[in-house]
């Protein structure tokens, strides 16, 4: 029997292909950096005006009325759309779920969901505005279409990895397609939807602040017509309040997982 | 009249390589049938053709008069209900309670809205608690079906399956994932609540001792074809070699 030499090249040869990868992106981190005019320079005058925007930030000034209105809107804009984007995303995330559903109809609910994640909240609320006109409905259904999207993509992702061992224990005592939903995908599933919805309403949370700067209803209409004024002590205001508003939210969000784990 | 009759059942998983080729068989009464044979050779096929679990290509499976191999639908769910099923890994519903997995058995009986709903009939609540009694689990009723061994998961299953008030009991390996001590209690479990039941039972099974001991009937199977059909102390060497091939494992 001849003997072969194994050393660690055998198994572990760096390959033509990863070096040439590894240089292309060097070589795009360059080039893209150049092309935008990122210079040193750039990044140091910069810096000097966001010092001073910044100055103009203190003293905040909470005093405005129209914080705590605005910031309810968003809050009801936020649970409202977390709501029905989450009722429709769990029939759209059933019928996506390649293990449970002929490959036809998943495709059908796939491009559902991808159609709601192809464009950013703020872009589909632009879209409702010229729809249905500027206020609360226009936030509501921008972000609904959001949370389908996101809430139907991960949940059905969940579904497919659940195990097929107790789904199929289930079909076997002759259960129906429901009854097979109930107690064989639902328990399996259960916890990761929750921790799906929890984010989701704390991600509209933060977005319901920024619709209103299309005029999608909530504070950020507030905020964007206080940075128009340069009523910057304004804005300091709003923000800290809407880091307040989305901290409580992640404190609720501990408080839900921690009940329905 | 038998209870289960296969005739002629094939099943090719890729067209022209049968893993079961023609298999005809008749179980009767009540009693175990123990089904050895090589990993590879069909047995878990076969086992779950007979509830479709897995579809055969061609031949009958007739029981309570009905050719399951036909069904579809409503009515192969109705025919599902009464084939109870064993699984080997116990497949419980890990996050659902014990009693949850023992009253999942009575699903094929009701619609889905009372399911959702957990609306189980006072008589299936307590018929699921005397089973957990009679296996040795009701002080388990409320725990997660995780939570529990390997043991007690295999008789939350075994409740589980008798809980469909079946016709006929499969089990596919039920004691591979055992202790030896363990494996005997299960077969006792299962032995004595088909019996009391009047359920009979078809077991695959590894452990050709262990089906011997307890089966009243054994079926050998080798490469998609029975080989062996008939009392358990007809399995002589002979016949195990037949089934299993070679002789450098057996005990001298």
């Amino acid at each position: 029997m001849t003997s072969t030499t194994v050393t660690r090249a055998t198994f572990f040869a760096p390959t033509l292909g990863k070096r040439l990868a590894t240089i292309a992106l060097l070589v795009y981190v360059v080039y893209a950096a150049a092309t935008l005019g990122l210079s040193l320079d750039r990044v140091e005058k910069g810096i000097g005006y966001g010092a001073r925007f910044l100055a103009g930030f203190f003293p905040p000034n909470f005093t405005e009325t129209d914080i705590l209105p605005g910031l309810l809107e968003s809050l009801q804009i936020a649970f409202l759309s977390s709501l029905f984007g989450t009722a429709l995303a769990i029939p759209i995330a059933v019928l996506a779920a390649r293990n449970l559903m002929p490959a036809w109809v998943t495709w059908i609910a796939r491009l559902v969901i991808i159609f709601c994640r192809s464009f950013h909240p703020v872009i589909i609320a632009i879209i409702a505005v010229k729809a249905v006109g500027f206020g609360a409905l226009a936030g509501i259904i921008a972000l609904t279409f959001a949370s389908v999207g996101f809430v139907g993509k991960l949940l059905s992702e969940a579904i497919e990895e659940i195990s097929l061992k107790q789904i199929e224990a289930v079909r076997a005592t002759g259960a129906s397609f429901m009854g097979v939903i109930a107690f064989g995908v639902i328990p399996q599933v259960m916890n990761r939807f929750i921790g799906f919805v929890a984010y989701e309403t704390d991600s509209n949370l933060r977005n319901s602040t920024m619709v209103g700067v299309v005029g999608a209803g909530g504070i950020g209409g507030t905020l964007f017509s206080a940075f128009q004024r340069f009523d910057y002590s304004f804005v300091a205001g709003i923000i800290i309040c809407i880091i307040g508003l989305v901290m409580i939210g992640e404190v609720l969000q501990i408080y839900v997982k921690r009940v329905f784990r | 009249m038998s209870t289960l009759s296969i005739k002629h059942l094939v099943k090719e998983y890729v067209p022209g390589k049968p893993v079961l080729k023609d298999i005809s068989l008749d179980i009767e009464g009540r009693g175990i049938t123990a089904i050895i044979g090589p990993s590879g050779t069909g047995k878990s096929t076969l086992i779950r053709c007979i509830n479709r679990l897995i579809n055969p290509t061609s031949g009958e499976i007739i029981f309570e008069g009905q050719d399951l191999a036909k069904l579809s639908g409503q009515a192969l769910r109705e025919a599902r209900r009464r084939i109870g099923m064993v699984f080997q890994e116990y497949n419980l519903v890990e996050r659902l309670t014990v009693m949850e997995n023992v009253l999942s058995g009575r699903l094929g009986y009701m619609g889905a809205w009372d399911a959702w709903r957990r609306n189980f009939s006072d008589a299936d609540i307590q018929k699921a608690f005397a089973l957990l009694t009679r296996v040795g689990l009701a002080d388990f009723a409320n725990r997660r079906a995780d939570e529990l061994s390997g043991g007690q998961r295999q008789r939350v299953g075994i409740a589980r399956a008798v809980m469909q008030s079946p016709g006929l009991l499969l089990a596919d390996e039920p004691t591979s994932s055992l202790d030896p001590k363990t494996s005997v209690e299960i077969m006792e479990v299962m032995r004595d609540l088909a019996a009391e039941n009047d359920i009979p039972v078809m077991i695959n099974i590894h452990q050709v001792e262990l089906g011997k001991r307890f089966a009243q009937r054994v079926i050998g199977m080798s490469g998609g074809l029975v080989v062996y059909d008939g009392a358990p102390d007809g399995m002589d060497d002979g016949i195990l070699k037949k089934i299993y091939g070679g002789e450098s494992w057996l005990a001298t």
